[in-house]
């Protein structure tokens, strides 16, 4: 039975912030950023008021931040930051550190184009940059997504088959800065639920500790990892990322149980027997999902499948979700230039590679920097998907939608 | 303060263990077995890359018998600062695992590349918030990891290999850069220099930093045979000779109402006392390969005299802080 | 000494180290190892301070002794002894 819930008009960033709050880790270190402003400005004014005990440090930037993140998570600390787009960019080498670490930090990305030329607006080349550092990455459709994943990261990055850190990604200003309903949990049901931070036991140089910096069983972390100990090391991150498949559901059930709220690695919508279908990423799924029912009435038979975690990649759900589909189009909101087509179709188009009988998939690029994507050009991709699907074949899979050639 | 004398402190188990890969006469592994002396209990390290972080945990050996962390190059005061705010935060909430120590010291390690240059802007991000943390400077005036790269801690006519001595440049073109100053304008309760000559002096500045409640920045000496180019058994005498010069004077600098107040160690207040005892800086660069191009093939008495012009100055406005 | 490098399996998780360097013997690395004459030692405990590898560590006595195996023969201790009671001398 789900706890009682209390409806709050938030948009993304304070869903993050409140989420936040209530999980009260035991550091927070970060930089501000437009989008992910509000985000840093409610955890500090939390701190101010005096309703939380977090250590906030205002860092110097957002290098320093994860930096600080490391240190703290190391040590044994919950850590939290936020950023976006040039401020992950900032941060890229020690994304890599943090997940080499097996570093369970939890952070936000208020998804922004990365410039130049610079612009502030929504896309998702930042955290698609960040796509190989070894971090779980969650893409929220809407703020209750938000809060919801805001919670229980911190679970799914600590489990000890895991131990991976996590970004927790929204769309600039289309979530951080619109207002919705969400619902929330009371304070002690989301601290019960996030409990403690829990070690692994490992044997170090100095004998058997709980791994984190331990004064009393010294470890040491980050060492000179040469051609003869690295691979392995690989190799582990690469078993955290499939336990990762397995946790994720399992944390999300345990939520569902006090949340009311399912979620899945992928949801699919209205696929039961469509022969168009668009995948993607983040908000945009809501305008499919409001373009999909105006086409079903319509008498096409149209569904999407919307990708929640992107890291690690549902392979297998996505080829069950896919593999009976005459055409798909996979819908990027990046670019990944000179490459055979955007990250999510040539990752879509990997995984179902192998199969027998595969579907028709079409590359759509959309929403750059910014750009709107309404209902209608939604419905030009699946007229597009279903001139596909009559030809039995496609010309160039590349479709750049709403730019002006 | 708690004792610390030098027959004790040779008994205390060594904090850097032996068996690490630094160069033989190595500056760095002296001056870290020294601070670790300090230590009053409880103590977490980091160090940004460079030579001491490559040569002591070259996997899977480990030479830290303290908990020890590297993460990047330019964000050791980062990680300081990260993992004090563990420890704060722990503490004042009563759980965690760090919260029952009652003191922490919690050191970063640094060259001078990670400090001077590229972790210049983290080390003042951390002096700037006042985190409680030791930030030790570990200066061997190069990128000698990556094979004696100039740094901005490289001194005036020095030959490195991104500064080498042709025969229309002698050496590095610029001045070393005043670290010291710029952290003391942070206004931290504590700097100070160390010299590993003097072992008790280093010591006794290291548990003062350790003590002091704050941003502590201790900026060390660090003789490198190989990159000076000098013979490894001279790493002892050369740093004496840099503090004799007054090349590297000995000094703290702690905060008192606000302001900044210098007290010269032991063999600097010496000098300060008999000025005749300054030694010729010349004779500090004779004895280094870097600085032979200063005497061979012809002596360039221009720009030995600059040198020592420069380090004339430079004491001359110590004594004066210093209130001699 | 086994040479066979343990699987990725037997590797703790995080990347933490798993030996100390004490097992890591750095002392073929020099030809001169120092010979000292503790007759004329002070017990003053500097040779030990100045020694990069913590080479030399002071009895119970009070004197210093040099653990060969991991001295690489800088000969700072030689150099600093400010009593000449240690002598560098070559040992292949």
């Amino acid at each position: 039975m789900s706890e009682k819930q209390t409806l709050m008009g938030m948009n993304g960033d304070e869903s993050v912030a409140y989420a936040t709050k209530q999980v009260n880790p035991d550091v927070v270190a970060a930089y501000p950023i437009t989008p992910q402003t509000i985000i840093v400005e409610k955890l500090s004014e939390y701190v101010a008021d005096g309703e939380v005990d977090y250590e906030y440090v205002a860092v110097e930037s957002e290098h320093s931040a994860l930096s600080n993140c490391v240190g703290a998570s190391a040590a044994g600390a919950r850590a939290f930051t936020a950023t976006a787009a040039n401020g992950l960019a900032l941060m890229w080498e020690i994304t890599f550190i943090a997940s080499g670490l097996r570093l369970p930090i939890v952070m936000a990305i208020v998804n922004r184009s990365l410039g130049g030329p610079i612009n502030i607006h929504n896309d998702h080349s930042d955290s698609m940059g960040a796509r190989d550092s070894g971090w779980i990455q969650i893409h929220c459709e809407n703020s209750q997504e938000v809060y919801d994943a805001s919670i229980t990261a911190w679970r799914m990055a600590e489990h000890p088959d895991v131990l991976l850190p996590i970004m927790v990604c929204l769309d600039g200003f289309t979530l951080s800065h619109t207002m919705e309903n969400v619902l929330t949990l009371p304070d002690k049901v989301v601290s019960d639920f996030v409990g403690e931070r829990e070690f692994i036991t490992v044997k170090g140089h100095m004998g058997e500790t709980e791994l984190r910096l331990n004064p009393d069983v010294p470890l040491t972390f980050g060492p000179v990892d040469l051609q003869d100990y690295y691979f392995e090391h690989k190799l582990h991150q690469i078993d955290a990322m499939k336990q990762a498949l397995k946790v994720i559901p399992e944390v999300d059930a345990e939520y569902a149980k006090i949340s009311g709220r399912s979620y899945d690695l992928l949801h699919p919508y209205r696929m039961e027997d469509a022969e168009v279908a668009v995948l993607g990423l983040g908000s945009t799924m809501g305008t499919v999902k409001y373009t999909v029912d105006q086409l079903r009435d319509e008498g096409v038979k149209a569904g999407l499948v919307k990708m929640r975690v992107f890291r690690p990649f549902p392979s297998s759900d996505l080829v069950d979700a896919l593999k009976d589909i005459p055409a798909v189009g996979v819908l990027d909101k990046s670019l990944s230039l000179g490459a055979p087509g955007g990250p999510l179709f040539e990752e879509t188009m990997a995984t179902l590679y192998h199969l027998p009988k595969k579907p028709l998939i079409a590359n759509y690029i959309h929403g750059l920097g910014g750009r709107d994507t309404g209902p209608q050009l939604i419905r030009g991709v699946f007229e597009s998907l279903l001139e596909i699907k009559d030809k039995g074949e496609i010309g160039d899979p590349m479709n750049y939608v709403g730019a002006r050639p | 303060m708690s004792e610390l004398n030098l027959k004790q402190a040779s008994r205390k188990p060594e904090g850097l263990a032996a068996g690490h890969r630094l160069c033989a006469g190595c500056g760095h592994s002296i001056v870290v077995r020294m601070i670790l002396k300090a230590t009053r209990g409880p103590t977490i390290a980091t160090s940004a890359t460079g030579c001491l972080e490559v040569a002591t945990s070259i996997m899977p050996y480990s030479s830290w018998n303290i908990p020890w962390i590297h993460n990047a190059f330019e964000n050791a005061a980062a990680t300081a600062s990260g993992i004090e705010s563990a420890w704060q935060a722990q503490r004042k909430r009563g759980k965690g695992p760090l919260a029952k120590y009652e003191t922490l010291d919690v050191i970063a390690f640094a060259g001078d590349g990670g400090t001077y240059d590229i972790g210049l802007q983290a080390l003042s991000g951390a002096l700037e918030r006042g985190h409680d943390f030791t930030y030790v400077l570990l200066d061997n005036e190069a990128y000698m990891n990556t094979g004696i790269q100039r740094s901005g801690g490289t001194p005036f006519a020095a030959a490195t290999t991104t500064s080498p001595a042709g025969s229309v440049i002698p050496g590095k073109k610029e001045w070393k850069k005043p670290i010291d100053d710029i952290v003391i304008a942070h206004g931290i309760p504590y700097v100070a220099t160390l010299n590993p000559a003097w072992p008790m002096d280093v010591m006794r500045k290291s548990r003062t930093a350790f003590e002091v409640e704050g941003p502590a920045f201790l900026h060390a000496f660090i003789g490198c045979p190989r990159g000076w180019r000098y013979p490894m058994e001279k790493t002892i005498s050369l740093s004496r000779l840099a503090t004799q010069t007054c090349l590297f004077p000995l000094y703290e600098c702690t905060l008192e109402e606000g302001r900044p107040v210098y007290k010269l160690s032991g063999p600097s207040a010496a000098i300060a006392r008999r000025p005749a005892s300054k030694k010729p800086v010349e004779e500090y660069l004779v004895s280094q390969g870097r600085f032979r191009h200063l005497f061979r093939p012809e002596k360039r008495d221009d720009l030995i005299d600059s040198i020592q012009a420069w380090v004339d100055q430079k004491w001359e406005i110590l004594l004066e802080k210093a209130g001699v | 000494m086994s040479t066979r490098k343990p699987s990725s399996k037997e590797l703790p998780i995080g990347a933490v180290v798993t030996k100390s360097s004490m097992e890591y013997e750095t002392g073929d690395w020099g030809v001169m190892k120092p010979q000292t004459d503790l007759e004329k030692c002070t017990q003053c405990t500097l040779c030990h301070y100045f020694c990069p590898e913590g080479a030399i560590t002071m009895n119970d006595d009070g004197y210093p002794e040099v653990i060969n195996k991991y001295c690489k023969g800088c000969g700072i201790c030689a150099e600093e002894c400010p009593v000449k009671c240690i002598e560098m001398v070559r040992t292949k």
